[in-house]
């Protein structure tokens, strides 16, 4: 299952909202990938995130695969657009 | 029992036990292990112990300084828990070697790529690598590092320097002094240990590697020296002084209410400075009447990014409100030279003194110029606002600033926005080439106020964060009393106000000349105004003015020093 976004914010995501996206995840027990510019990353490691360093601008797919996947991506949903990092699309 | 000689930074005295920041060993050698489960048990033992840790740190700093603080360590614990990491930790220790060097190998090798990217903030990060890798690095050797968020009870804090924003994380209930290897009477530890009202021993060269953690030591600042491990007299005689200290402040208190007046019925203005809005509070509970400079600076460091506007327009409009219509001077953001600004990017310098710092970087990036100008506006419907540039070297530049000022201005009004229409705009005194042609500034500006710190080192030409030439900071110079005495008549024949918020402005020898000169505002920490107010009263303006003309003809700063100290004798 999976969701995609345009991130809007004009930082992209830097430290701060990588943080609140991977400790968004951290209690569900799906695995779950970012995948930004064909380059797949593990959501619930800040390090991964960070290191995809994603600008404004970029759309990014989010990935989820458990029996919370639904919760899950409702969840990264709920915290990108409440933080206005950025769209779905 | 063992005295330790440094530059006494902070008045009084202080008596407890001594906490040091010092770096501990971490060092491990690599082994070559047989028991790889019994090994990453052991990791995963330091894990939890970290977490632990993290999470009492997160916790407490939440409490004490607010959730912007509390994030970044939320960031260490998420790196902590970073699954990734823990896998490839986990995949260098089944290759057989123990879990300090796998740390050491996977943490270095993350950092590095933290560090090669092209985003500067992305390169910070590296350091939050470091800093958590060396936490559980300390769990996995059993090594306590030492943590001044967590400090529950008196110390004096021993460390090679202190940087702003550790200060920023003391908490005043429990820090009772401090004691540095570097730094003189004005790095940032010294005003930071004066705006605090503790005690401070800098430029010790050797306090971290004489005093041990939790030594008992007593802090002399008043002849600048340390005592480790006092005889019991000695501490009985300390402990009689440091009453005394307490009954003189508490006699100092009748001053809070009385007006800054000589004893010939001269009255000034005494101030108060201050780095942060909360600041106000000490000025206010001292009897300032005034702010005399607000270092914006501060609202700029410790953070990632710039301060918008609206955060800007709430500092600034918090102390104008606190201040109830007594003046406050504001002055632009100074930065550069000593203070940096990571996310700015700005290239290294030879000299960041004489570089492209203050008004400099504010005229040629306007756009952060014109945020801070524009919070300031609108905030000055608060109080009784007055606005003051740094670093001004040429007319050019002072024009230049209040245009853009002015131009904001209009932009407000044109907005209906509301701004005061009695907004004062005045410079900073502290190049040379300012003080010599102050007449011209004086027909410019509505004030001048006199920066001392600066204006020493530039004249003198001496660095005053290098201890060799220390000694060349010299406030009596006959050359900077000249300097000085330039600036108050020019501006007085101008019909200008001028005032002084170097730290001279509370200086005991400095106070009477400054006042016999005919200075206006007199701006100093809070901890000072009062002593400063009590000397006043005692001294007589009109004697003064005819004493200061043989003080200018003085030839050295020790004849300056010791003809005014037998004034008062």
């Amino acid at each position: 299952m999976e969701k995609s976004f345009k991130i809007t914010a004009s930082e992209g995501i830097h430290a701060r909202p990588a943080t609140l996206l991977v400790s968004s995840v951290t209690p569900y027990q799906a695995d779950v990938q970012l995948i930004y510019n064909n380059k797949s990353v593990n959501l619930k490691s800040i390090m991964g995130v960070m290191a995809q360093g994603i600008p404004a601008g970029a759309v990014v797919t989010i990935s989820a695969e458990g029996s919370d996947e639904a919760e899950l991506l409702n969840k990264v949903e709920e915290v990108i657009i409440k933080q206005g990092l950025g769209e779905k699309c | 029992m063992l005295e330790i000689k440094g530059v006494a930074a902070s008045n009084g005295i202080a008596l407890a036990n001594a906490y040091c920041l010092v770096e501990p060993d971490l060092s491990f050698e690599k082994i070559e292990i047989t028991n790889i489960e019994a090994e990453l048990d052991r990791l995963q033992a330091a894990i939890s112990k970290t977490k632990l840790e993290l999470e009492d740190i997160r916790d407490s700093a939440m409490l004490k300084f607010g959730e912007e603080r509390a994030a970044i360590f939320s960031a260490h614990l998420l790196i902590l828990e970073d699954p990734e990491i823990f896998s490839a930790l986990e995949a260098k220790i089944n290759e057989k070697v123990n879990a300090e060097f796998a740390l050491d190998e996977i943490a270095g090798m993350y950092a590095q790529m933290f560090e090669s990217m092209e985003n500067e903030y992305m390169k910070e990060r590296a350091a939050d690598i470091r800093d958590v890798s060396k936490r559980l690095l300390a769990h996995l050797l059993h090594i306590e590092l030492p943590d001044y968020s967590r400090i529950s009870s008196e110390v004096i804090i021993v460390a090679e320097d202190l940087t702003p924003s550790i200060t920023a994380q003391l908490d005043k209930q429990y820090v009772k002094g401090f004691v540095t290897d570097i730094g003189g009477k004005t790095s940032h530890s010294a005003i930071l240990a004066r705006a605090m009202e503790i005690p401070a021993i800098v430029g010790t060269k050797e306090a971290t590697k004489t005093i041990s953690h939790g030594s008992p030591i007593i802090i002399d600042g008043l002849d600048g020296k340390v005592v480790v491990h006092p005889t019991d007299e000695i501490y009985k005689s300390y402990r009689l002084l440091e009453k005394k200290q307490t009954e003189e402040k508490e006699l100092l208190k009748k001053y809070i209410k009385l007006p800054s007046m000589s004893a010939d019925g001269h009255t000034v203005e005494i101030a108060g400075n201050i780095g942060k809005p909360e600041d106000v509070d000490a000025v206010l509970e001292n009897g300032g009447e005034g702010v005399g400079l607000f270092r914006t600076e501060f609202l700029y460091m410790d953070r990632d990014e710039l301060p918008s506007e609206e955060e800007q327009f709430n500092a600034y409009k918090m102390v104008l409100a606190k201040m109830e219509g007594r003046p406050a001077v504001v002055r632009t953001l100074d930065i550069g030279g000593d203070k940096e600004l990571p996310y700015l990017n700005l290239p290294p310098e030879m000299n960041p003194f004489l570089g492209y710092r203050a008004i400099r970087l504010c005229l040629e990036q306007t756009e952060i110029f014109r945020t801070q100008l524009r919070a300031l506006l609108r905030a000055s419907v608060y109080g009784n606002l007055k606005i003051m540039f740094p670093m001004i070297a040429t007319l050019d530049e002072f024009k230049a600033a209040k245009a853009l000022l002015l131009e904001e201005k209009q932009k407000l009004v044109d907005e209906q926005v509301a701004v005061s229409e009695q907004i004062e705009i005045g410079m900073m005194v502290e190049i040379p080439s300012a003080a010599v042609i102050a007449d011209l500034f004086a027909q410019e500006a509505d004030f001048l106020s006199i920066g001392t710190n600066d204006l020493i080192q530039y004249t003198l030409a001496a660095d005053r964060m290098n201890e060799r030439v220390s000694y060349l900071y010299q406030p009596y110079h006959p050359a900077v009393l000249r300097l000085i005495k330039m600036v108050i008549d020019a501006a007085h024949n101008n019909g200008k106000w001028v005032g002084m918020c170097g730290e001279m402005a509370g200086d005991e020898i400095a106070v009477p000349i400054l006042l016999g000169l005919g200075l206006d505002e007199f701006s100093m920490s809070s901890s000072s105004i009062l002593k400063t107010r009590s000397l006043l009263s005692k001294l007589s303006k009109e004697k003064l003015a005819e004493q200061v003309k043989h003080v200018l003809m003085l030839k050295t700063s020790s004849e300056v020093e010791q003809y005014v100290k037998n004034l008062q004798n």
